[in-house]
C-alpha cells in the first residue's frame, strides 16, 4: 500500500513540484528584469556569457592554493553525484521507463562503486568544512545543512538499494529522492540551475567592459 | 530617521533586479569569496567575507522576492531587516569593501558581488547609514564641485605653475577641440605634475585638447556612497560641459573610480548615451604610441612593478595598455604574482580613503600589498590612479618602506621619457 503510494502518486507529485517549482523560481528571478546597459561596450556580451558559463568550472589560479580543500571536495562531490545520477544502472532504467523513453550505457558496477565513494567523500568533506571553518559556519543557514543531509540520505539509501534485491530499500531510496525533489526548488539546491543565469549575467557584463570573467 | 530608514529599505528593495536575484539564488555559501578579499585574508575575521556583507540585502530578497521567504515572513520564521542590522552592517558595507571586485572573479557560480555591494549602498545611503566622511565628500562634490573642496580658483592657481613650467598656456574652454581632460581633486591638490605631464605629452603628440572651467572634476562621490541622484548630477555636469564645448572625447584621468563613473556608470545614470566618447588617459596614450605620435626616447633600468587600479583594470578593462606603455620606458618591469585582473587592491578604493574611521583597518590590510612588493624586491611601483598612489604612499610610510620603495605615476613616467620635439 505505502509502496504503491511511493511508486505512484507520490512520485508524480514530487516530480511535478520539482518541475513547476524550478520553473517558478526561474520566473521569479527573471521577472525583475535588468536595465539595458547604455554604456558603449568594448565587445558583445553573448560570447562573454558563454565563456563565463564554462570558465567558472575551473578555479582562478590564485585561489587554487588557499581554497584547495573546498575545490577538491567540490569537484569530488559534484562529479561523483553527476555520474551516479545519470549513469548508475538502476537510474538509467528508471529514467528510460518513466522519463525519457530511451536508455544509454550505464556505468559498470566497479565504476559505480568508485563514483559513489568519491561523491560520499566529497560531500562529507564539504559538510565537515562547513561545520568547522569559521567562514562557512558564519554563512551557513539551516538550508545548507538540510540540503546536504537530504542528498546524503538519498545517496546512502541508493547505495543500499543498489543490489535491487530488497524492494523495501528501493522504496526508501525513492521516497528520500521524492523528499529531495520537493525540497529542491525552494532551497539553495536551485544553484544547480541558476548558476547558468548568474554566470551568464556576470560574464556578459564583464565582457562588455573588455574583461574575461 | 524613521522615515529615512523606511525609504532606505524601499530603495534597497528596488535595487533587487534579476541579476541580484540570480546571484542570491545561486549562492551556496561556500565561502570562497573570502579567500579573494584582502579584508578577510589580512584579518582572518569571517565577518569580512564578501557575501556576508550583503546579508541585509539577502534577507530582504528572501522575504520579498521568493515564495518561501514570503511564507516564512508571514509565519514569523524570517527575521525582519531592522535599523540595528543597518547599523551593524554599515562598517562591512563601507569600511571593509573597496569594491575592488576580486571576489566577483572567483565565485564558482559567477556572482558579481561588487554589483550587489554597489546597489546595497544605495539603500544604506538613503537610510542614513553611511560614513560621515563620505557624506561630507558627497556634499562638497555637489555644492563646491569637488569632494576635496577644490574650486576653479584652486585649479587656476595650479595651472599658473604648470604653464610656467611647460612654457605655454594650458587651454581652457576651447571649443571644437578633440579632447576634454578631466582630473581628480587628488591630482590637482597632491599630484599637479600629472597635469604638467599631460600638457607636455599632448603638445609633443599634437593632441588638441582643453579643460572645461565648468566641469574639470572626474571623481564621483555619489557612486561611492551609493546615491544615484548625486551620482547622476555629477556625471551630468561633465556631460553638459563636454557637449557644450563640442569635443569628440572626454579623457578620464589616472583615477579608478572616476573611470568607472564616467565610462561605465555615467550613461546609465543620466539615462542616455553621450554625444562624445570616453577614453581613459592610458588608452589614449597607448593609441598615440601605436600610431607613432607618442615618441619615447629611452628606458629606465630601475627595477619596478605595476600596481593595477581595480576599477581601471579588473572592472574597467584597461589591462594591456599600461603594460604596453610601461615596457616602452622600463627595461626591468616585473609583474607581481597576482596582477592584471587578479591584482590585490591598495585598500583605499570605493570611498574607503574618504572614510577616516576605516583608516586603521585600511592600514592593516595593506600588509597584502606590502608582501607583494617585498616578494619582488623592486624599488619603484608605478600606478595610474592618484587615489591608489596616495594610499600606497601612506601604506609604505606606515610600514617604514617609503625610503626603499617609491611611487610613480605612469603618465608622469612617460612624460619624463618623452622624446624632445624637433621644434
Amino acid at each position: 500500500m505505502i509502496g504503491d503510494l511511493i511508486d505512484g502518486p507520490l512520485w508524480y507529485f514530487s516530480a511535478a513540484v520539482f518541475l513547476l517549482g524550478v520553473l517558478w523560481r526561474v520566473f521569479e528571478i527573471l521577472r525583475a528584469g535588468v536595465a539595458r546597459d547604455l554604456a558603449p561596450p568594448r565587445a558583445g556580451g553573448s560570447a562573454g556569457a558563454v565563456r563565463a558559463l564554462f570558465s567558472r568550472f575551473l578555479p582562478r589560479r590564485s585561489l587554487v592554493k588557499t581554497g584547495k580543500l573546498q575545490l577538491i571536495a567540490g569537484y569530488m562531490f559534484h562529479l561523483g553525484l553527476f555520474a551516479l545520477l545519470f549513469f548508475a544502472a538502476p537510474h538509467v532504467d528508471f529514467l528510460e521507463e518513466r522519463v525519457t523513453g530511451f536508455g544509454w550505457t550505464p556505468l559498470p558496477h566497479w565504476a559505480f562503486i568508485v563514483a559513489s565513494e568519491v561523491a560520499f567523500a566529497g560531500l562529507l568533506l564539504l559538510l565537515l568544512y562547513r561545520l568547522m571553518h569559521p567562514v562557512t559556519r558564519l554563512l551557513s543557514s539551516a538550508d545548507e545543512y538540510i540540503g546536504s543531509v537530504l542528498v546524503f540520505v538519498v545517496m546512502l539509501t541508493g547505495c543500499l538499494a543498489l543490489a535491487r534485491s530488497f524492494e523495501v530499500l528501493r522504496l526508501v531510496h525513492l521516497f528520500s529522492a521524492e523528499l529531495l525533489l520537493v525540497y529542491f526548488p525552494f532551497s539553495n539546491l536551485m544553484h544547480a540551475f541558476t548558476f547558468v543565469i548568474s554566470r551568464s549575467y556576470t560574464g556578459a557584463n564583464m565582457a562588455r567592459k573588455g574583461v574575461n570573467a | 530617521m524613521n522615515e529615512d530608514f523606511d525609504q532606505g529599505l524601499e530603495v534597497l528593495n528596488g535595487q533587487i533586479d534579476a541579476r541580484v536575484s540570480s546571484y542570491f539564488s545561486s549562492c551556496v555559501h561556500c565561502g570562497l569569496c573570502a579567500e579573494a578579499c584582502l579584508f578577510y585574508t589580512e584579518t582572518g575575521d569571517p565577518k569580512y567575507t564578501p557575501i556576508y556583507k550583503l546579508e541585509p540585502m539577502r534577507r530582504l530578497w528572501f522575504q520579498r522576492h521568493t515564495l518561501r521567504g514570503k511564507v516564512a515572513k508571514r509565519l514569523g520564521l524570517s527575521k525582519e531587516v531592522t535599523r540595528q542590522d543597518f547599523a551593524d552592517w554599515e562598517e562591512l558595507v563601507y569600511d571593509s569593501c573597496t569594491m575592488c571586485g576580486r571576489c566577483s572573479m572567483v565565485c564558482p557560480v559567477g556572482n558579481d558581488i561588487v554589483y550587489m555591494i554597489r546597489r546595497e549602498r544605495e539603500g544604506f545611503s538613503k537610510a542614513g547609514y553611511a560614513p560621515e566622511g563620505m557624506k561630507a565628500a558627497t556634499h562638497r562634490a555637489l555644492t563646491i564641485g569637488s569632494p576635496m573642496g577644490v574650486t576653479l580658483k584652486t585649479l587656476r592657481a595650479v595651472l599658473v605653475h604648470v604653464e610656467k613650467s611647460v612654457g605655454r598656456p594650458v587651454p581652457i574652454d576651447l571649443k571644437g577641440v578633440d579632447y576634454m581632460a578631466l582630473f581628480s581633486s587628488m591630482e590637482i591638490v597632491n599630484f599637479p605634475e600629472y597635469i604638467e605631464s599631460l600638457s607636455r605629452i599632448f603638445d609633443a603628440a599634437g593632441v588638441s585638447w582643453t579643460i572645461s572651467s565648468e566641469a574639470f572634476e572626474a571623481t564621483n562621490s555619489g557612486i561611492q556612497i551609493g546615491n544615484r541622484e548625486a551620482a547622476a548630477e555629477l556625471v551630468g555636469r561633465v556631460v553638459n560641459a563636454a557637449e557644450k564645448l563640442g569635443v569628440k572625447y572626454v579623457i578620464s584621468p589616472e583615477c579608478g573610480h572616476a573611470y568607472m563613473a564616467i565610462r561605465w556608470e555615467g550613461p546609465n545614470l543620466i539615462g542616455r548615451q553621450y554625444g562624445f566618447e570616453v577614453v581613459h588617459i592610458l588608452e589614449l596614450l597607448d593609441q598615440l604610441r601605436s600610431s607613432g605620435r607618442l615618441k619615447l626616447k629611452d628606458k629606465t633600468d630601475t627595477p619596478l612593478t605595476l600596481h593595477d587600479p581595480c576599477q581601471i583594470v579588473r572592472r574597467g578593462g584597461v589591462i594591456d595598455q599600461p603594460r604596453n606603455l610601461l615596457n616602452e620606458v622600463a627595461s626591468r618591469f616585473v609583474e607581481m604574482k597576482d596582477h592584471g585582473d587578479m591584482n590585490w587592491c591598495c585598500g583605499g578604493g570605493g570611498g574607503v580613503s574618504a572614510n577616516d574611521r576605516a583608516e586603521p583597518l585600511r592600514l592593516k590590510v595593506f600588509q597584502r600589498k606590502k608582501r607583494q612588493i617585498e616578494e619582488l624586491g623592486v624599488d619603484t611601483m608605478v600606478t595610474m590612479c592618484a587615489n591608489c598612489r596616495i594610499i600606497l604612499e601612506e601604506g609604505l610610510e606606515h610600514y617604514e618602506m617609503d625610503t626603499e620603495v617609491k611611487m610613480k605615476s605612469l603618465t608622469d613616467m612617460l612624460a619624463e621619457h618623452l622624446e624632445p620635439s624637433p621644434g
